[in-house]
């Protein structure tokens, strides 16, 4: 039952053929056989899961199930949970438990999914390969030597190696769409607004948005049609229609004109993620789409701008983790400036100190207009690269990043070419816009390839029934790990 | 040597919101500490911060009140610095453009009126508090203050001296409470102000100056003002020169102490919160605003001036507050003459009488109606003025009406002329040495002599009356 879709487990269990407790066991002893190896959950409480697991199991004996009712669903832990440990990754929230639901655990919860445990993560969202995590990193289920990208690797890792059926993510620059790519499974960054970010631990405010990991572009439907939806605690959540994301996959991709930007072809791509990527355009030209060359000329300023704006906000965010009334306290301070000083040097990780400091000289004094404002003027043409490219078609496509998955310790010692692992993600976030990644081959050494489809605003249907309709004739989002079948 | 004071406010006013400018919280003073912070007050992780509408429409409110420019759009932003009773480690505040810019506040100081220019007004949030009592070797953090809304007032430098500056902040005081955004209570904090001080040779370059922090009462802004310019006059004079720095002002030992110098300020690093949508006002929000208020207390003024020929001084003290001036209206719609004589009856017996019981005028122990009453009857020539006054306390004290207590205690003034007529005989007769004095050209006798018939007659003489007859008696006699 773990290589079900969403889809038919929900019609299983509500005919009542499965119950939730019997899934919810599955997946918990799956968890338990492979976790230890993956490192994909930092918290999982079997306990909990199984009394969720029971009252959606009553919920639909009832007769009053939900779309998702029973179904066990991870979370990355930035989604606060209540009564859950809500870590963020980091030692500085390592204890920290929320005592109030995430505006997606409460959909989630009101559409009867069963909470399977939280996720392991880079430290506050920050990092493209999940080795930012005070847990530890995670691995790549197709190559336990590799990254599973990240930050939301966790999620990524665990819906591939079929932990979950699917899990929550968040993606500031890529962070959803990257570790789907390098794992093997589909991911959904929304458009930003769509989904609340209430309850979502901030990383970089005017970038967060919340999506999901799943094994189909069909069950991505299902999900974000749970998630997404205004939230008025949320300023920047937008008052607007939920599409019926289900019904409008049968639109299939016939017609649509798609863009491939001729940046997102370079020399910077490798070529074994080249070839499925162009493999799976042709793919989607004989279901009836159309290709046309688009230009995004401001999209090689995408990762400067992003390190700015990004750390410019999380520098701000960060700053309520002060010791003073949760999370990390030093022991033994003096005064109050030592309490700080020691609190923030113990209970941050090396990556989160580095965006902090970026983050507090681009705003600081005299380096303000140079760096800030610049980077927002830069931020608006890289938007309006975008909204000129959507006048000549419908959807983008392209690489999610632009190699296969490293390994572990490739990177770590250089953060820029770590940086530059999000060169195709990152202006999606810029401009706000939604953008998935599904797989669609493999490339060296058998690690997974993603292909991204960028929507306009609030066009997920489009892309989500274009990736359906690619999944119709295709089996790449089938394909699991070895030794996790 | 000449000096000049040059004095600028900057004002923060707490918004009567019934919630916090960014959270449902309550805003209500005096609950147990931390009772009524929200998960967003303590700045718990994946909180948002959302905008409290009301607490735009006083900004509103006031900018029209001050004849301000509201800006059509504008943004909040972060002001970053780390302090325990400032849980995100940022205040969100309004800086590069605030919801209000510009407009004046009329005050009246001495004799002569002026309108102190305002810089701008921006909406922000206030802090938590740090409890130092009960607490062993440790600070304790209350933060049912934080997030309180609050309104910034800036005022040009344009304050001469302490006084007027007092002169100035009591006016602000009393608009932002007639106008019904701000309820003023200074010991509660919802009224405090930060002094910049400078001293300048008249006409020369402005001085540097140094803000005094958190002044909450109009006694401590004067003083600490005082103490402040004398103490840079002296240090210039003695060769020194002024740092720019940030002093506190002990009323203990009323001086102010530096706090911290420019060298140690800090870099706040505002930047647009991403967490909240620039603010937009339409010109429809702003009429809908002022739909909703009531006129401001300078119409007023302009009105008792014009219509009842009172002061500017008078009608300044009449619209300190709205309560005083309905007060005022109420009992002149009663007494329907004389409005310089209820004017004064208000501002000075009554205003006094409100301090007393540290009571607002609806909260009076004498009604509107009842005061009118007293002055009908003092004009009517009932009752003497001093017996008006008498009258007055006993109604304050036994809330009984004014008539019974006339009648009670024999009040009714003597217009009887015989009975005066004979007073008079029997005062002048008894006062030999008065009458002489009086003769011999001391006019200060003459009173003396009218307050002894007073006296004769227990106060219930008409002393006009009393005044003729006894002119007319010592004239005569000395024909």
């Amino acid at each position: 039952m773990h290589a079900e879709s969403i889809r038919s487990l929900a019609a299983r269990l509500a005919k009542r053929e499965l119950s939730s407790v019997e899934l919810t066991r599955a997946h918990l002893a799956r968890i338990a056989r492979f976790n230890a190896s993956l490192n994909a959950f930092i918290t999982v409480d079997a306990e909990k899961s199984l009394a969720m697991a029971r009252a959606a199991d009553d919920r639909i004996a009832g007769g009053a199930a939900g779309p998702l009712t029973g179904i066990p669903i991870a979370h990355k832990d930035l989604f606060c949970a209540k009564g859950w440990p809500t870590t963020c990754g980091s030692k500085m929230l390592a204890n920290y438990v929320s005592p109030y639901d995430a505006h997606v655990l409460e959909r989630f919860g009101r559409a009867g999914a069963v909470l399977l445990g939280k996720t392991n993560m880079d430290e506050f969202a920050m990092g493209s390969s999940n080795e930012n995590s005070f847990f530890g990193a995670v691995k790549n289920p197709w190559d336990e030597r590799a990254v599973p990208g990240g930050s939301s690797g966790g999620s990524a890792a665990a819906v591939a190696a079929r932990l979950a059926p699917a899990a929550t993510g968040t993606d500031t620059g890529g962070s959803i769409r990257q570790p789907a790519s390098f794992t093997g499974v589909c991911g959904l960054r929304p458009t930003y607004g769509r989904v609340s970010r209430y309850g979502m631990v901030a990383f970089a405010s005017s970038l967060d948005q919340g999506g999901v990991v799943a094994r189909s572009a069909e069950d991505l439907a299902l999900l974000l049609g749970v998630m997404a939806g205004f939230d008025e605690r949320d300023s920047t959540s937008i008052d607007r229609p939920v599409d019926d994301y289900v019904a409008a996959l049968a639109r299939g991709a016939k017609g649509l004109r798609i863009g491939l930007p001729r940046e997102y072809f370079g020399a910077e791509l490798a070529a074994d993620v080249a070839k499925p990527i162009l493999a799976a355009i042709d793919e989607l030209k004989k279901l009836g789409a159309t290709t046309v060359e688009v230009s995004l000329p401001n999209q090689h300023l995408s990762v400067p701008v992003y390190y700015v704006v990004a750390s410019a906000e999380a520098s701000a965010n960060l700053s309520r983790y002060d010791g003073v009334r949760y999370g990390h306290r030093a022991e033994g301070y003096r005064d109050l400036t030592e309490m700080y000083c020691r609190t923030r040097a113990e209970g941050f990780g090396a990556e989160v100190k580095r965006r902090i400091l970026i983050g507090t000289y681009v705003l600081s004094h005299g380096y303000y207009d140079a760096y800030y404002l610049q980077a927002q003027r830069v931020r608006r043409l890289i938007a309006r690269d975008f909204s000129d490219a959507f006048k000549r078609c419908d959807l983008i496509a392209g690489p999610a990043a632009p190699s296969v998955a490293f390994d572990l310790g490739a990177k770590t010692a250089d953060p820029v070419q770590m940086y530059l692992q999000d060169i195709y993600t990152i202006p999606i976030n810029l401009a706000g816009l939604p953008g998935l990644a599904i797989p669609c081959g493999f490339g060296d050494r058998g690690r997974p390839v993603g292909l991204q489809i960028v929507g306009n605003y609030f066009d997920e249907t489009r892309m989500l029934a274009a990736a359906h309709a690619y999944q119709q004739v295709t089996d790449w989002h089938t394909r699991v790990p070895p030794g996790f079948e | 040597m000449d000096w000049e004071i040059v004095v600028g406010l900057e004002t923060h006013a707490q918004l009567a919101t019934a919630s916090k400018i960014f959270s449902g919280a309550s805003t209500a003073f005096g609950a147990p500490p931390n009772t009524q912070a929200s998960a967003v007050d303590l700045a718990l992780p994946g909180t948002l911060p959302v905008l409290n509408r009301r607490a735009v429409e006083f900004a509103i409110r006031f900018g029209l009140a001050v004849g301000g420019t509201i800006a059509p759009l504008c943004a909040f932003e972060r002001k970053n610095y780390f302090y325990p009773d400032l849980p995100k480690g940022y205040q969100i505040s309004q800086y590069v453009q605030p919801v209000v810019a510009g407009g004046a506040v009329p005050i009246v100081f001495g004799d002569s009126e002026k309108r102190v220019q305002l810089t701008r007004a921006h909406l922000e949030e206030d802090a938590g508090k740090s409890l130092h009592e009960d607490l062993r070797a440790m600070t304790g953090i209350d933060l049912n203050r934080a997030g309180t809304p609050l309104l910034e007032i800036v005022s040009e430098p344009v304050m001469r001296s302490a006084a007027e500056a007092v002169a100035y902040a009591k006016a602000l005081h009393a608009l932002v409470r007639w106008i019904g955004v701000c309820e003023g209570n200074m010991q509660e904090g919802q009224f405090r102000c930060d002094a910049n001080v400078s001293v300048r040779r008249p006409g020369g370059p402005l001085g540097t100056r140094c803000e005094i922090k958190n002044l909450n009462s109009f006694r401590f802004l004067e003083k600490a003002i005082e103490y402040e310019a004398r103490r840079q006059i002296e240090l210039i004079e003695d060769g020194g020169r002024v740092a720019q720095e940030t002093r506190l002002f002990d009323p203990d030992r009323g001086e102010t102490r530096a706090m911290r110098t420019k060298e140690d300020a800090q870099d706040y690093r505002y930047f647009p919160d991403p967490d909240l949508l620039p603010l937009e006002i339409s010109q429809a929000w702003i009429a809908q605003v002022r739909a909703e208020m009531p006129a401001p207390p300078q119409s007023k003024r302009a009105r008792y001036e014009s219509e009842y020929a009172l002061s500017p001084y008078q009608a300044a003290l009449l619209t300190e507050s709205r309560e005083k001036s309905d007060f005022f209206e109420a009992a002149l719609a009663i007494v329907k003459r004389e409005p310089r004589l209820v004017a004064n009856w208000v501002n000075g017996e009554l205003a006094s009488l409100a301090n007393t019981l540290d009571a607002d005028f609806t909260a009076l122990p004498v009604t509107a109606g009842s005061f009118a009453d007293i002055v009908v009857m003092m004009l009517e020539g009932t009752i003497s003025a001093s017996a008006a006054k008498d009258v007055l306390t006993q109604v304050a004290r036994s809330r009984k009406d004014p008539r019974a207590i006339v009648e009670e205690r024999g009040l009714t003034q003597i217009s009887d002329s015989g009975a005066l007529e004979a007073a008079v005989d029997s005062v002048v007769a008894a006062q030999g040495k008065l009458v002489a004095d009086y003769r011999a050209g001391k006019e200060k006798a003459f009173n003396a002599l009218v307050g002894q018939v007073m006296k004769a007659t227990q106060g219930k003489a008409n002393p006009v009356q009393v005044s003729a007859i006894l002119k007319r008696k010592l004239e005569a006699s000395s024909s």
